[in-house]
């Protein structure tokens, strides 16, 4: 079982989609890093915490039907990779769509829904997927 | 840094092996190793022990000192280190034996690598090679290691690089090599229409996509290249052990349809054994997912980006068709794959090989083999060159 606090850390992130932009060389980063791995020494103190479009297209995708624990409710579900309007790539899964109907190029949107729950008394994870924009 | 030779190699077989536990398994394979490099034991002054999740399979954590206790080795009080890099544990546990020997500091290292998988049920060990990749952002979003290479599949046929077919072909390759290992978890060739029917795991990927769940351990005996000839009459040299790194999370990568970290570890081992691709005459890739041969045959050099999976379809890799033998062991997918035994397994068949000691699946003549172990996804890639004395 994860603690409150684990869930809590990763709220901007999973919550809200917010990563970082390196100030020296541009570049955006999701989840959030402390420094570009590019620019390194270069972008200390110059990252800046940067919101990522939810908006994007289907880069690729597959529908899972092998689930670990904590998804085997949701069996068969779609998972999506996602190149964004920031031009970042992102994974997470897709809903509120036949499965059949997914397609690489396909318009999405991020949406915050319910990932998993840690038991009948544990903690509920909530996290960004995807939805056609249609 | 000195040259360091393979004196001795043993393998327990690999399957579903009820009636064995982890520490029986360890040590049935190193025993082997021991008795094949006629030595007593005694002799041993290090053990590295590959093994990726012994906390979560068996719930035994410390594993280095288990296996130091029930082999013997520590009663003369040796020194040993478990080493985890997900589905590379084997192979960064074989390098850091390798560098042992090589720097000096040992002279007669032990490199084992050992997983008990089937203690656990099937939802419960998919968690745990989930956990390789991103544990927040991706398996906590519910994106399965699977799915990840399901995914590059996806690209890999929308980018016109390979075919349903082909891909499915690196396992009809492995299954035809299983059926000619004695210690195979799966003797059996398989057609390729029965991989392609294979209940879906993550589509495009089906169940004989994937490498199965394993209990097995592997072992290599490691010395100095100018002792050897003490201990064996055949050994094998170390030309290389290479390793590099890439992003934890797939998403994180410029291309999903090369490893890069194969293609930096391969450079580096092709240099310093000074060779090249064309030269390795048996390969052993990690072919955990299918898809992930062809990307290993490209991104190691020897054919070009959009020409592995021919290869496979037409049986080029086949151990007798004169050109580089792929997965002669079966592979991750005929062979088996316990996770931490599968990059020790893989340097015993290149051994075992290039001693021409393969038996059936000998390949003729074999002067360089190649070892490709790879965790996550592409995340942590060893890339390791055998030579034949």
């Amino acid at each position: 079982m994860a603690s409150v606090a684990k869930e809590w850390r990763e709220i901007p992130g999973r919550y809200n989609l917010r990563g970082t932009k390196c100030g020296s060389c541009g570049k955006v980063f999701f989840p959030s890093r402390s420094f570009c791995p590019v620019c390194r020494r270069e972008s200390i103190g110059k990252v800046e915490d940067y919101k990522l479009d939810r908006h994007g297209e289907v880069y690729s995708f597959s529908v899972v039907h092998e689930a670990p624990e904590s998804c085997s409710m949701l069996k068969p579900y779609a998972v999506v990779m996602v190149r964004n309007r920031d031009g970042v790539l992102l994974s997470g899964q897709m809903v509120d769509v036949d499965v059949d109907a997914i397609e690489i190029g396909m318009p999405v949107r991020a949406v915050l829904r319910k990932l998993d729950a840690d038991g009948l008394a544990g903690v509920i994870h909530y996290g960004f997927k995807f939805t056609p924009d249609l | 840094m000195r040259d360091v030779a393979i004196i001795g190699v043993g393998a327990t077989a690999f399957g579903e092996l009820w009636e064995k536990s982890f520490r029986s398994l360890g040590i049935e394979a190193g025993m082997k190793a021991i008795e094949d490099a006629n030595l007593s034991g005694d002799e041993i002054d290090a053990l590295y022990i590959g093994n990726m999740s012994a906390g979560r399979f068996i719930n035994q954590q410390h594993v280095d000192a288990l296996v130091a206790d029930y082999s013997g080795m520590a009663t003369n009080n040796v020194p040993a280190t478990r080493v985890e890099s997900g589905g590379a544990s084997g192979g960064v546990a074989f390098r850091e034996g390798v560098l042992a020997v090589a720097s000096g500091l040992h002279d007669m290292v032990l490199v084992g690598g050992a997983e008990k998988m089937t203690d656990l049920d099937d939802p419960a060990i998919g968690s745990i090679m989930d956990s390789t990749a991103d544990a927040e952002y991706e398996a906590g979003l519910g994106v399965t290691l699977a799915s990840n290479y399901a995914m590059i599949a996806r690209r890999m046929i929308h980018e016109g690089i390979a075919t349903r077919e082909e891909i499915a072909s690196v396992a009809v390759n492995s299954h035809f090599h299983g059926e000619l290992n004695p210690g195979a978890q799966f003797r059996r060739a398989v057609p390729l229409e029965t991989v392609l029917r294979s209940g879906p795991v993550a589509t495009p990927l089906g169940m004989f996509d994937c490498a199965p769940i394993s209990d097995g351990a592997a072992a290599v005996i490691l010395c100095p290249l100018e002792d050897a000839k003490e201990h064996v009459d055949r050994y094998v040299k170390v030309a290389a052990v290479a390793q590099a790194s890439d992003t934890l999370a797939l998403f994180q990568r410029d291309s999903i349809t090369e490893f890069r970290a194969t293609q930096a570890a391969a450079r580096r081992a092709y240099e310093a054994a000074g060779v090249t691709a064309a030269d390795i005459d048996v390969a052993e890739i990690h072919d955990d997912f299918s898809v992930a041969g062809v990307m290993a045959l490209q991104d190691l050099g020897m054919y070009a980006k959009g020409k592995a999976g021919a290869a496979f379809l037409n049986g080029e890799t086949h151990f007798d068709a004169g050109k580089t033998a792929v997965n002669t062991s079966g592979g991750l997918k005929a062979r088996g794959y316990p996770i931490g035994a599968a990059g020790v397994a893989q340097i015993v068949e290149l051994a075992e090989q290039l001693r021409g000691t393969a038996d059936k699946r000998q390949v003729k003549d074999a002067k360089h083999g190649l070892a490709q172990s790879v965790g996550g996804n592409g995340s942590a890639v060893t890339v390791s060159i055998l030579e034949a004395i």
